[in-house]
């Protein structure tokens, strides 16, 4: 579908340049799929405020993103993850300096039912739970009732971000049942009097949030978009623009209002958590 | 206006020429649905060869391990998985080819008695004005686009059912089973159907001349001469279940599970490809692997309802040697 809505946008920016007389910036933005939907908002209202700048923003994933960057083909790269010790290497090679800036947040919710007895949980139980050896709420003081585990498809973003830093890179337990999209996880854990699932931060009828605990010694931490963007929340991550070299011109202006309080208040208009302020001003690019 | 000397002709002589050209694009449009056919399953090979000749592919992806039960890991028992993003990929074939199975198995299971009572029902029990209502009926089911059954199934019977059966998995292969029956009804339905109404009527007679009743004449004369016909609905309606997605996609629970149960989720081959193949990295191998699933999809389909098809053709020639 973004392949689709890239070759839209290309049509649409071809048709408006042979339009104008002028040559107007060009900025192309590509990677993240997690980002994507941000990206072209961001681009959206960036345009409408500068008539002579251009933003093609496209997805494919962080690693066509940096892949793209690396090869010099874009301008920011989108990515939902740091590089790779080994990217900085070819980065290094190619002569590229990789300049890393985090523009938003990403919080990942874990649901149960309403019914549920469960308030909260520790990283390790739901490892655990997710990889198969818990497999009986009863054993995280729960009731004697097998867990069902909910999963988002295995291509998402989200599926990646959650094996990753819940799972310690092992695999899901085959039971998990996968649905596509954060919605289908919610209607099912609401139908589910012992499920379980995760995803983005969610609201259902009869569902409710976990509170997140590191160890069974840290404070349990409800996601809210305070706690995921003050940090203590424990399963969040930033989400990055990188460019090649500190980004100057256009492109600096641009990185700098998406780091203002308008551009982090359209990123939660979108369902992204805003960096805390704090960060996001100490992120502003300066001379 | 009309040439007086062709007046008693319908048609002018002239129309030869319109005749080689309608002739000719009703015969385009026959070689375009077959170069179609063919050229879809050369595209979908070619797509999963390198699993054939890739030695980079071959690493995680050769047949043997696609169908062999895998050791991950020191001392963890071998097993089939798929998972195929995980940080060591994981491309076992089993648990989708016995997920398709088992949800074509429960569908055929569900809807064959149905269809085949139906079938009995309509050409030899009903009246020729319930015929008349209940086939276009039946029928019509058919028409339902899967995606509403499979919504159905989710929404509604995926929870009825578990209320009755007291399933722990609320989708699970039996809901998608079910589920797909609804869509295999028809097809076995039609097919029966039309094997026994075109069994002659003068053997019905001979048969209650000699003193059966109706049950007796349809048990032990049409049933049987119709069974060919039957078989290749059952096996037609098995290709299409085989192959249905939107349905299993939605009610199945896409889990990769290889245990015998029929109450516990499953992943087909068919809604793997159409959940995995949208944001799969081009050239990779996961993109190969899906393009193999999708060729013996095709195979399997393809020699399935060429079957159905033969056994179909034999039954017609055999009727119309009868007539004849």
């Amino acid at each position: 579908m973004f392949k689709r809505l890239a070759v839209l946008a290309l049509v649409t920016i071809f048709a408006a340049t042979t339009l104008q007389s002028d040559t107007p910036v060009r900025i192309t933005i590509t990677g993240s799929d997690t980002l994507v939907r941000l990206g072209q908002r961001w681009a959206e209202e960036f345009m409408k405020r500068h008539d002579d700048v251009i933003i093609q923003v496209s997805g494919g994933g962080s690693g066509r993103g940096i892949a793209s960057l690396l090869n010099g083909t874009t301008d920011i790269c989108e990515a939902s993850r740091p590089f790779h010790e080994e990217e900085y290497e070819l980065a290094k090679e190619r002569g590229i300096d990789v300049f890393e800036v985090a523009v938003a947040l990403d919080g990942i919710a874990v649901f149960v039912h309403n019914s549920n007895p469960i308030e909260t949980i520790t990283l390790t139980d739901l490892r655990d739970i997710y990889t198969g050896y818990i497999t009986n709420w009863s054993e995280i003081g729960g009731p004697d009732e097998p867990i069902i585990l909910y999963s988002r498809e295995n291509n998402s973003g989200t599926f990646m971000y959650f094996r990753e830093k819940v799972l310690d890179d092992e695999d899901f337990d085959p039971r998990t049942q996968s649905l596509p999209g954060t919605a289908a996880v919610v209607n099912a854990v609401s139908q589910d009097p012992n499920g379980i699932g995760y995803g983005g931060i969610a609201y259902g009828e009869s569902i409710r949030h976990l509170m997140v605990a590191y160890t069974a010694d840290d404070e349990p931490v409800d996601p809210t978009f305070e706690s995921i963007s003050e940090g203590t929340y424990p399963i969040s991550r930033p989400l990055f623009w990188y460019t090649n070299g500190k980004p100057n011109g256009m492109i600096k202006e641009l990185v700098n209002w998406v780091l203002s309080e308008e551009g982090q208040t359209i990123a939660r208009e979108t369902d992204y958590v805003p960096l805390h302020p704090e960060d996001a001003q100490a992120n502003l690019i300066t001379d | 206006m009309t040439d007086s000397n062709q007046g008693t002709l319908p048609f002018k002589p002239k129309s030869k020429l319109f005749e080689g050209i309608g002739s000719g694009i009703i015969r385009v449009s026959a070689f375009t649905a077959l170069i179609g056919i063919f050229l879809i399953f050369v595209f979908i090979f070619k797509e999963a060869i390198p699993i054939f000749t890739s030695e980079a592919v071959q690493e995680t992806a050769s047949l043997d391990k696609m169908v062999f039960k895998q050791e991950f890991r020191e001392g963890r028992d071998p097993l089939w998985s798929w998972a195929p993003n995980s940080r060591q990929p994981k491309f076992s074939l089993m648990p989708l080819v016995l997920g398709s199975i088992k949800a074509a198995v429960i569908a055929m299971l569900f809807a064959v008695p149905l269809a085949v009572g139906a079938a009995i029902y309509s050409s030899e029990f009903a009246s020729k004005r319930w015929r008349e209502f209940i086939k276009p009926i039946i029928e019509i089911l058919a028409g339902i686009p899967s995606v509403v059954l499979g919504f159905f199934a989710l929404i509604v019977m995926a929870t009825v059912f578990r209320e009755v059966f007291g399933f722990t998995y609320r989708l699970n292969a039996f809901v998608a089973g079910v589920a797909l029956g609804l869509a295999v009804i028809p097809i076995v339905f039609t097919v029966a159907e039309d094997a026994m109404t075109s069994i002659p009527q003068s053997l019905r007679q001979a048969a209650l001349a000699v003193g059966a009743n109706k049950w007796q004449v349809s048990m032990t004369m049409v049933l049987p001469a119709a069974l060919p016909g039957i078989a290749a609905g059952v096996v037609l309606g098995f290709g299409r279940a085989i192959g249905e997605t939107m349905i299993v996609l939605m009610a199945s629970g896409n889990a990769p599970l290889t245990t015998a149960s029929l109450f516990d989720s499953i992943r087909t081959m068919s809604a793997t490809i159409a959940s995995e193949m949208g944001e799969v990295v081009v050239g990779s191998t996961h993109y190969n692997v899906l393009f193999f699933i999708g060729t013996l999809l095709f195979i399997f389909t393809f020699i399935i309802n060429l079957g159905g098809d033969l056994i179909l053709r034999r039954i017609k020639e055999r009727i119309q040697g009868k007539v004849t």
